[in-house]
């Protein structure tokens, strides 16, 4: 199973630009390889503490190990993609 | 916690450090305390955050970005802090933020949200009013955008001074820049610059303020310590010349020496110099003043800086001097340390506090010498300036000794004579071979003194010092004295000798007079009885004349007898 989490916090511009470019990446790129979850540390900031996140937006890929980070609005959709790909096979 | 007008200060329970910056950090404000690695920051921010829960019940965040929770909690642990029983309490809150920079690939425009909603919850967690940032330059390594960074961090800053949050921001020392990415720039209000400097393979910590917005501070370096007891600084230069004057005099412990003196002793609060050559006396002068003042139920201190404490108390024993027995009683304090051990500012440094902390009303520097081996002597002569001026405004007596190499010379290396109130200069002279120790008192400030140089003989009695024999080849020690005053001895039984003898003389001479007297008188007696023989043989010789002219007369018969004894008679 490949699961990634995009951490935001509240509605800002990066925020939104993070998650609409992770979007259309899964969409065009890796349909069905992962299952993505946005958790916005505004409403829980204690997940902050427990996945020690520090920049906002962090992508991460718990899945498959070891967990990847990837900070930034993700504006780069050949970069995203060689990191998500990074560790693999 | 606004306890003055202008800006709030919130103190550290740094000792020392509050009084420096009358008051403490400024409440509310961040301040930037850098230096170099391993100098103390992180000792000094999480000093201030507990004595901050401890004695002044703001609660607190610490927020480490290098070392772990666990490092820091042990770490303090070792100077008596109890930061894991404060965390549980919920009165200190440890975030530590961590970001390894293999696992994290940057795309895109990012901030540090992240890091601010941590704080937030944690100072929300705890109430915090004081926050440690240790040290936020780490991120720099983590992140590869500067200009994100440095954005970050002034809006950080900001925050954090928008929420009246008390912030300690430590950052590593750069190379002609008191940080390595400038962060000074970003705090305007408390810069504070910590540094530990190795002279002579002496390392000294010190402690400047470089700024201090709205608030007057001292500029100097000033020496901190760490030790068992944590961070203290020592604001060594902020002292004067306006000590309390004592009109009281003291008890040398040794009775011999006070004599000497107009008043019967050393004021109060003198400094007293004790000089002299190796083996002259001088630790053991000292110990008496040291005893004496526990005789007095007063503190004494001791500071050794050639001898042990336990090497002191045994010496001095000899001398019939229990020092064990004050020191039982925690009347009197030992500190031997080498004078190599810390530079010249540490022991300085080390002296005062330890000095503030017992409060003695007498202090002993054994030997001051000792340093002028170790540093520049202009140094060591502020140094000791320092130390003079600050037992005098404590009311506090100072004796320090001063090996001299020569004999003659009443000067020290230090040039400290005039700094002194009392001097004692003790000499070991070598007279007809044999070296006999003497005491002189050089000085005494106010009050009229001796100028004789005494003998000092110590025994198991004690010091004491005896009064010179004054003969006509002047003033005699040792030996020689004895043998003058042996000398003396027989001169006077030889006098007396001679005046027994003349009145024995004299005697005579009057019971020979009187004897020829009484001969004489016997003489004139005899004359006057054989006179008195005579007159009676002559009147009986009359008597019988005229008997017998009577009796021839009548014999005649004529005429009457009457007429011829008158006729006869004229």
């Amino acid at each position: 199973m490949r699961r990634l989490v995009l951490y935001v916090a509240g509605q800002t511009p990066k925020s939104l630009a993070a998650i609409s470019n992770l979007r259309r990446i899964c969409e065009e790129s890796l349909p069905g390889q992962y299952e993505v979850e946005v958790i916005d540390l505004k409403q829980n900031p204690r997940l902050a503490k427990e996945h020690s996140i520090v920049a906002i937006p962090t992508l991460v890929r718990e899945l498959p190990v070891p967990i990847r980070k990837i900070i930034g609005d993700l504006s780069d959709k050949e970069q995203v993609l060689v990191n998500l790909k990074l560790d693999m096979e | 916690m606004t306890s003055q007008l202008g800006i709030g200060k919130s103190p550290t329970g740094i000792q020392g450090f509050d009084e420096l910056t009358l008051g403490g950090l400024p409440t509310g404000r961040p301040s930037l305390v850098c230096g170099s690695a391993g100098c103390g920051k992180t000792l000094f921010a999480s000093t201030f955050l507990i004595n901050g829960v401890r004695d002044h019940g703001e609660p607190g965040v610490f927020v480490t970005f290098e070392e772990r929770p666990e490092d820091i909690v042990s770490n303090v642990a070792s100077l008596g802090f109890e930061l894991d029983k404060l965390i549980e309490e919920e009165k200190i809150a440890m975030e530590h933020i961590a970001v390894d920079p293999s696992e994290v690939a940057e795309i895109g425009d990012y901030d540090l949200e992240g890091l601010f909603l941590r704080l937030e919850l944690a100072i929300d967690t705890v109430g915090a009013k004081r926050v440690v940032l240790d040290t936020i330059e780490s991120l720099f390594s983590a992140f590869s955008n500067p200009a994100i960074l440095r954005a970050e961090i002034r809006r950080l800053f900001d925050w954090l001074k928008e929420r009246g949050l008390t912030t300690v921001i430590t950052a590593e020392r750069g190379d002609g820049a008191l940080t390595r990415q400038g962060l000074e720039e970003y705090v305007s209000d408390c810069v504070i610059l910590l540094d530990h400097r190795v002279e002579n393979q002496i390392s000294t910590r010190r402690l400047r303020i470089v700024k201090y917005r709205g608030t007057a501070h001292g500029t100097n370096e000033y020496p901190f310590l760490i030790d068992t007891d944590g961070f203290s600084v020592l604001p060594v230069s902020a002292l004067g010349l306006m000590h309390q004057v004592h009109e009281e005099r003291i008890a040398s412990g040794v009775p011999d020496l006070d004599a000497m003196m107009a008043g019967g002793g050393f004021f109060r609060g003198s400094s007293i110099l004790v000089s002299g050559v190796a083996g002259a006396g001088k630790s053991s002068l000292s110990a008496h003043f040291a005893a004496a003042a526990c005789a007095r139920g007063e503190r004494a201190m001791y500071f050794s800086f050639e001898e042990a404490a336990d090497q002191a108390v045994r010496n001095m024993r000899s001398l019939g001097l229990d020092l064990g027995r004050w020191r039982d009683a925690d009347l009197l304090r030992f500190m031997a340390t080498r004078p190599t051990f810390y530079s010249l500012e540490m022991h300085l440094a080390v002296i005062l506090r330890e000095v503030m902390r017992f409060e003695p009303s007498v202090v002993v520097l054994d030997p001051i010498s000792a340093f002028t081996e170790s540093g520049d002597r202009l140094e060591v002569q502020s140094m000791l300036l320092r130390i003079v001026d600050f037992l005098k405004n404590r009311g506090i007596t100072g004796i320090f000794t001063h090996l001299a190499h020569s004999q003659n010379e009443a000067t020290t290396d230090a040039g400290l004579s005039s700094l002194m109130d009392g001097w004692v200069l003790m000499l070991n002279r070598e007279v007809n071979g044999e070296f006999n120790r003497e005491l002189y008192l050089l000085k005494a400030r106010g009050m009229a003194h001796s100028n004789q140089v005494r003998e000092f003989r110590m025994s198991d009695r004690g010091i004491s010092l005896l009064p010179p024999h004054l003969g006509e080849g002047g003033a005699l020690t040792g030996t020689a004295r004895r043998a003058e005053e042996a000398r003396l001895r027989r001169a006077e039984v030889e006098r007396k000798t001679e005046l027994r003898r003349l009145q024995q003389q004299i005697e005579q001479r009057r019971r020979r007079a009187r004897a020829q007297i009484e001969a004489l008188e016997a003489e004139l007696q005899a004359e006057e009885i054989a006179l008195q023989a005579l007159v009676e043989s002559e009147s009986a010789h009359e008597r019988q004349r005229l008997a017998d002219a009577d009796a021839l007369a009548r014999s005649r018969g004529t005429g009457g007898f009457a007429d011829l004894l008158t006729n006869k008679g004229e």
